[in-house]
């Protein structure tokens, strides 16, 4: 037997995994190694390779721990935006409950809902782009419908992608517009499953209206609710497009994220080196979440098994 | 997105070979591109034995792009900006020099009030194609129903924002989403005061922003805030957010760049704006402005530097260069250009001649991480002008990190 039929089993999972682990490794995990490097360095995001008579770096320059120190004792802007962090954080989550109130009120057999659910799941469809650009005329508070609406109340306009308290939660809001169109498309396809039986079973022990919904509905909605919750953070981590077409950051940097910022330091401000550290705690700040988030699952397998 | 965006059309673009030249153009508008594609095309009539392959970008992400194809697919011409924008592609070897396009075509004579901010350790490292002024856009109509001359000096300014709000108007339009046009007025501000040197010196970081001098620039730019001078929720507009403020009769000033005066003629009603330079604020502070410059330049890796000097002189000779600048309401740097025939390129043309200094703009004088601070700064101050201290101590804090401890 030659070497290749003696060893077949054994080395066919290893080539056919090849592909896709040097896929991986080259666009997953050498970008992470090589933006930790980069954080190291002062560099201008220019000619990274150029050299000086003396064979060192002309443009990537040693810093070592510099640009975290200037992030953490510096830059007022960079706890600005992880505390822009942490809101999108909580209040995304509000999707989920209105996705799910969504779900129930289109879980009806009436004529048409199918269209009806198409609709609503619509603005998941539509680029970020677009609904950033819809609801920042929809907040223009010249002429924008939210201003047009309050003078029906008789009240004055709000400029609320101007204002820099209520800027971050105006964008959320608009994230809020696919964000709620997709945890209703999960709660949708999970109320199918819903098992009739227990529905039944609840019914005869007197259980209706909120009882029923928290006892017996949504226990079972519960791998939807994980995938939700997921997906709703991750979203808001990166959270990115809508800041960049509605506010820029602005007014006065107080919408930016960590991900908004990283993007204007590295390549506004010249500052690759100082953008890669960002993208640094960014990367640890998802980690820890996914670390537990994984933590969790581990845990609960073990529990069903 | 922008930057997959870019690194498709890095990756589509023809590679330069012999007889090819590449020019990569930000000229993007409708406006801009129609003019940019028949400057092209005059030049492949002059020089059949070149091939051009223009590479075009929107405006805004040809500013990250650029540094992606300098170091890698180099073109042969780059479109750019002067002063410190251009200074920073130098300084790290970016750009080759082209000294002697300016010797050889007489550009040393006939561009020479340009000269200066092209200029690195004395040589030239760029060639100017247009510039424009900068000053006070005005609904004439409006003046002249209320009564209202234009200002001449810094009370008047004042005196006419009161009429005007009196009047139910809104004085001066500004968006400020975008952060340049507050800049525009500080630098008008601090060049009425303080004068042109003390404004380079500024912007190119050796004085302070804590500076006492600037004391009183911001001042009086606190009392056109304060005094309600200013469009409100300016945070929220884009400049053309604003300019259709002034379109529909809102507002009645507006401190821009002369191509806003595109945008009137779109909308039909040329004839109802006027231009006013900005006025003074202290009698002896001389009149300097703001005109940023737009410019051509060859990278230092370019493959073909013989064909790309030529299209930098053809684009200099006073013909081509005249029929640019009219094409774009742009200013011909060539002082042998036709003059300008156009109403508001003739008054800019006179206050820019006239002038004691010119600024680029402070966001092409000043360093780019410098003056993305500045200008949320400044964006700030025009809301909350009660926060001075605090802007002016954080925009010293960054001016020290960037250019060190005075």
């Amino acid at each position: 037997m030659s070497f290749w039929e003696r060893n077949q089993l054994k080395l066919a999972p290893f080539l056919f995994l090849t592909p896709a682990v040097s896929l991986f490794l080259l666009f997953v995990i050498y970008p992470i190694i090589d933006s930790i490097w980069v954080s190291f360095h002062d560099w201008s995001g220019v000619a990274r390779y150029a050299l000086n008579e003396d064979g060192t770096y002309k443009n990537f320059k040693w810093v070592g721990f510099q640009n975290y120190i200037d992030l953490f004792t510096y830059d007022d802007e960079f706890y600005v935006s992880l505390l822009n962090n942490l809101k999108w954080f909580i209040f995304s989550l509000l999707a989920i409950p209105l996705g799910l109130l969504l779900a129930l009120f289109l879980n009806q057999n009436i004529f048409g809902m199918r269209y009806i659910k198409s609709f609503f799941y619509f603005p998941f469809v539509i680029n970020a782009v677009v609904i950033g650009v819809i609801f920042s005329w929809f907040y223009n508070p010249k002429y924008g419908s939210l201003a047009y609406l309050l003078n029906i109340f008789g009240l004055d306009p709000i400029p609320v992608l101007s204002d820099e308290v209520l800027a971050t939660y105006g964008i959320i809001a608009a994230s809020f517009f696919p964000g709620i169109a997709y945890t209703m498309i999960l709660y949708i396809t999970g109320l199918t499953s819903v098992s009739k039986e227990m529905v039944e079973a609840g019914r005869i022990d007197g259980a209706s209206g909120l009882t029923m919904l928290w006892h017996i509905i949504i226990p079972q909605l519960r791998p939807a609710t994980l995938i939700a919750v997921v997906v709703t953070i991750v979203g808001a981590l990166r959270s990115f497009d809508l800041i960049a077409v509605m506010t820029l950051g602005g007014p006065w940097g107080s919408t930016k994220v960590l991900a908004y910022k990283m993007y204007e330091e590295a390549l506004f401000n010249f500052r690759m080196g100082y953008g890669a550290a960002i993208a640094v705690i960014l990367f640890l700040l998802m980690s820890i979440y996914i670390a537990w988030f994984l933590y969790r699952l581990f845990k609960q397998e073990k529990g069903e098994k | 997105m922008k930057k997959l965006l870019t690194l498709v059309i890095l990756f589509t673009s023809t590679i330069a070979t012999a007889g090819t030249l590449v020019i990569n153009s930000n000229q993007s508008g409708e406006d801009a591109k129609a003019a940019f594609d028949q400057y092209v095309a005059d030049f492949s009539a002059a020089h059949p034995e070149v091939t051009v392959v223009v590479n075009e970008f929107e405006h805004e992400a040809y500013k990250v792009a650029i540094r992606n194809f300098l170091t890698s697919e180099v073109p042969d011409v780059a479109i750019w900006f002067a002063g410190n924008r251009m200074k920073y592609f130098v300084d790290q070897g970016l750009f080759a020099d082209v000294s002697d396009v300016w010797s050889e075509y007489g550009l040393n004579e006939s561009m020479a009030s340009s000269k200066g901010s092209l200029t690195v350790d004395g040589k030239q490292y760029g060639v100017p194609w247009g510039y424009y002024q900068w000053g006070m856009y005005y609904r004439k109509d409006i003046f002249d129903e209320l009564g209202i001359n234009t200002p001449r000096d810094f009370d008047e300014l004042k005196w006419v924002c009161a009429m005007l709000k009196k009047n139910n108007y809104a004085p001066i339009a500004i968006g400020t989403k975008f952060l340049w046009t507050a800049a525009g007025w500080f630098d008008y501000l601090n060049l009425r005061i303080n004068g042109y040197q003390f404004h380079m010196d500024l912007t190119a970081g050796k004085v302070s922003y804590e500076d006492p001098r600037l004391d009183d620039v911001f001042d009086k730019w606190a009392e056109l805030v304060n005094g309600g001078c200013f469009l409100e929720d300016h945070a929220s507009y884009s400049w053309q957010d604003a300019q259709s403020t002034m379109i529909n009769g809102e507002s009645a000033m507006y401190l821009l760049g002369n191509f806003i005066t595109g945008n009137f003629k779109a909308a039909e009603m040329l004839d109802k704006v006027d231009y006013f330079q900005f006025p003074k604020i202290y009698d002896g502070v001389g009149m300097a402005e703001d005109a940023p410059t737009d410019t051509m330049h060859i990278p230092a890796g370019a493959k073909n530097i013989e064909d790309a000097k030529k299209f930098l002189g053809f684009m200099s000779n006073p013909e081509a260069a005249s029929k640019w600048a009219k094409s774009r309401s742009f200013l011909s740097p060539n002082a042998n250009a036709e003059p300008p025939s156009d109403r508001f390129q003739k008054m800019g043309f006179k206050v820019l001649n006239e002038a004691s200094g010119i600024a680029q703009f402070f966001d092409r004088d000043a360093n780019p991480d410098m003056a993305k601070t500045a200008m949320e700064g400044f964006q700030e101050f025009m809301v909350k002008p009660d926060r001075e201290a605090k802007i002016r101590a954080r925009l010293e804090r960054e001016r020290e990190r960037i250019h060190g401890s005075l």
